[in-house]
Parts: C-alpha cells; structure tokens; sequence
C-alpha cells in the first residue's frame, strides 16, 4: 500500500497525488489530508474512478483508505 | 447544507450575483459591482497606503467577505489556523496578481462582471487569464508546490478577520481615513448594504469553494466543471441584470476598461498563473485568510502593498473615457513583464517535496 501525506497541502496538489497514484496502478492508497475541501475532493474524484474511501478522523486530521 | 451539487454550487453562484446587482443598484460602480482588486486598492487609498484622490474608500465588502468566511467557517467547524507554506512567496503571489489585475483593469471577478456587461476587452483578457492557469497547471504536474502549512496558534487566523473588522469600526466612527469626494471612490452603496452584501458573498463563497482561478483549473488538470457552477451562475445572473437594465452594450468601448489587447492578455495571464500558484484567486484569498490560513492573509497583504504601489508608481492602466484613450503605462507594461518572469522562477523552482509519498 503507498501511502500519501498530503497534510498542509495546498489545493489541487492532494488531489493530484492521489490521481497520479491511481494512474501508477496503485490499488489501496493512504492518504492523510487535514481539511475538509481536500478530503470532499479526493472523495468526490475516486467516486468517478469507481473508487471507494474509508474516511476516521485521527486526532487533528483525516486518513482515508481509497480502494 | 452540502454544497456539493452542480445545483447546490450554480445557486451559491446565483446568491453571489444577487449580491453583486444589489451593490451595483444601490451604488457601486456598476461593472465593479464588488472587484475584489479595485476594492482592496480603493481600502488601501482609505489607509492612505496610496495618494489617488479619487480611489479611496475604506471598502466594507472585502471587511464583510473575509468575516462572513469567518463566521461560516466557525459554524460549520472547518476553521483551522494553518500557517508555514512559503508565505513571502505568496506575498509576493499577491503583489503579483494586484500588478496584472490592475493592468487589466480588474481582478477575476471583475473579469466576468465585465463580460456579463458586453465588455470584448474582458474576453480579451480571459483567453490571457485561461493561458496563465494551464502555465500553472503545467507548472503544477511537473511537481510544483509551496510546501506544507503547520496546523499553528489558534489566534494567528483569527488577526485578520479581527484586524479588518477593527478597521472596519474605525471607519465607520472616526474620520481617520480617507475617502474620495469624486470618481470611482466616491461611487459607493450604502456601508450597511455593502456591509451585509460582502458577509452574504462571503458566506456563500466559503461553501461553494468559488474560485475564478480554481474553475478554469480543474477543467484543464481533472475535467471537472464543478469550481466553474459558481462562476457560469454568477455570470448568467449578472448578465440577466445588464440587459434588462439596459446597460449590456456588446463593444470594445466600456467603462473603466482600455483596448490594448495585448496587455489585457498579458495582465490577466500573470493574474492566472499567479492565482494557481498561490492556489486562488484574489477572492479564494479572502476566503482562506477568513477560514484560518495565515499564508492566505499575507497573500491578501501582499495585494494591499500592491495594490498601493501600482497607483504610488504608476503602474495601474486608465480607463478611456469620452475624452481620452486609456490604457497602459511604460511602468506597468515593465512590471507585468517582471512579474510573469518572477512566476515562471517560482513555478519551476518550487518542487514538492519527495517525502509525501511513502511506500
């Protein structure tokens, strides 16, 4: 499993390392983001993909399992 | 309310246009409506960062956007005070955008207002405004970034909603600042309209994430057209408004606005590339300084400092009037030149760092 900080990024840059992911043929992808726009993004991005995320709130931010 | 609809984010949009005809009816200048560049220049006039007699008035529409995102963004738990991106970088971002919007003669926002008007001069300047964006997103898949914010003390993204909002006290009870007795200064609703009118837009720029710069963005990294809903329906009600009320007028000649076609493509081309570099445009900016983000509110100072240097030095371009041909100054035409070379140093130096990704 790859996994992705994406903690502090600005947008688009989470939601293009999770594309880029995908497209490396990655199946089950880790991310950590620590905002909501981020996090509705990716959500809203992998939904397309046929993807789905398990989303928990981990302390300050979120780690969502996409596969 | 989730705002994550095509429908939900078109009628954010619809609100936000709303607003803008109120102001414009009850007294902004019309395709100003609520720019976000003229209005920061205008405050920046009031704080007498800038001597233009005629544009200064402490604007309460940016004080109003920037503590509606606040608000909003208390209520719905999404506040978080982030700092430590690169933030003179992004001074520097928003000095840049203030240098090409005020070449053009407006911000992103303004852009579309001018269009929904009729203006040709502001199509003219999107296909330069398009042009910066896919720079930027060219920039950003060869691995551009500004690197992380820090989740950092509570207080530092409260400073400037509380900042703006003390200003925003001071002028309405003191004389302190200064205040055009003619032209585009003077041209101003009512505070308390422009007041509410700037938290309603705020408010609904927060949940629908409308971002001039972001729309155009996704459509060209992920061909998503949902940033652009907001846009298209601000675009769409104002364009309802300018021709019932008889002021849409299909020409190059318009208020406040120049023909030198190239510098309305170059100054609306550094706006776009600086915008996705600094990840919004002059409005996301106010958003994201009112959701927390310390780097946003140095941006926006970064647009204050511009915004005062470009009228100080002459930077920003003239209207043409029945009178004279506006347009561009030598100085202006120099400083949007330098400030696409500072993007393109910035885009290709920055790069993310190897570490996010963890095997």
């Amino acid at each position: 499993m790859i996994e992705i900080d994406a903690r502090g990024l600005s947008c688009p840059e989470p939601l293009m390392l999770v594309a880029d992911a995908l497209k490396a043929g990655n199946d089950t992808i880790k991310v950590l983001v620590d905002e909501e726009v981020p996090k509705l993004n990716i959500e809203k991005f992998i939904k397309g993909k046929g993807k789905k995320a398990n989303v928990k709130t981990v302390g300050e931010h979120y780690e969502m399992i996409i596969e | 309310m989730s705002f994550s609809s095509k429908k939900a984010l078109a009628l954010g949009g619809v609100i936000c246009g709303l607003v803008a005809v109120l102001l414009a009816y009850f007294g902004n200048p019309a395709n100003m409506a609520i720019c976000v560049a003229c209005f920061i220049r205008d405050s920046a006039g009031a704080l007498k960062m800038q001597q233009v007699p005629a544009l200064q008035y402490f604007r309460p529409e940016i004080v109003g956007i920037v503590v509606g995102a606040f608000f909003i963004s208390i209520c719905t738990k999404e506040y978080k005070s982030m700092s430590g991106s690169s933030p003179m970088i992004r001074f520097i971002l928003g000095f840049i955008m203030m240098v090409g919007a005020l070449v053009f003669l407006g911000c992103p926002l303004r852009m579309v207002l001018r269009m929904s008007a009729g203006d040709l001069n502001a199509y003219i300047g999107l296909i330069g405004f398009a042009l910066g964006i896919a720079t930027g997103v060219f920039a950003l898949r060869k691995g551009f970034s500004l690197g992380r914010a820090y989740e950092t003390h509570k207080a530092s993204g409260a400073i400037m909603p509380l900042l703006l909002a003390l200003l925003m006290i001071l002028a309405v009870t003191t004389t302190l600042f200064a205040a055009s007795k003619e032209g585009v200064g003077s041209m101003h609703a009512p505070i308390i309209v422009s007041l509410l009118g700037g938290l309603a837009f705020g408010i609904m720029a927060q949940r629908t994430r409308m971002c001039f710069a972001g729309g155009i963005r996704d459509v060209i990294l992920i061909k998503n057209f949902d940033l652009l809903m907001p846009v298209a329906a601000l675009f769409v009600v104002m364009l309802i408004y300018n021709i019932v009320s008889g002021n849409f007028n299909f020409s190059f000649t318009a208020p406040i606005a120049h023909s030198q076609h190239i510098w309305n493509i170059l100054g609306m081309y550094a706006v776009g590339f600086a915008a996705v570099l600094a990840g919004g445009c002059p409005l996301r900016q106010l958003i994201l300084t009112g959701t927390g983000s310390s780097d946003a509110a140095v941006t926006v100072l970064g647009m204050f400092v511009g915004g005062a240097i470009c009228q100080n030095f002459g930077l920003a371009s003239s209207g043409t009037t029945p009178q004279a041909v506006g347009g561009t100054t030598p100085a202006g035409r120099v400083a949007c030149i330098g400030a696409i070379v500072v993007c393109f140093i910035i885009a290709f130096v920055d790069k993310r760092d190897k570490g996010v990704i963890k095997k």
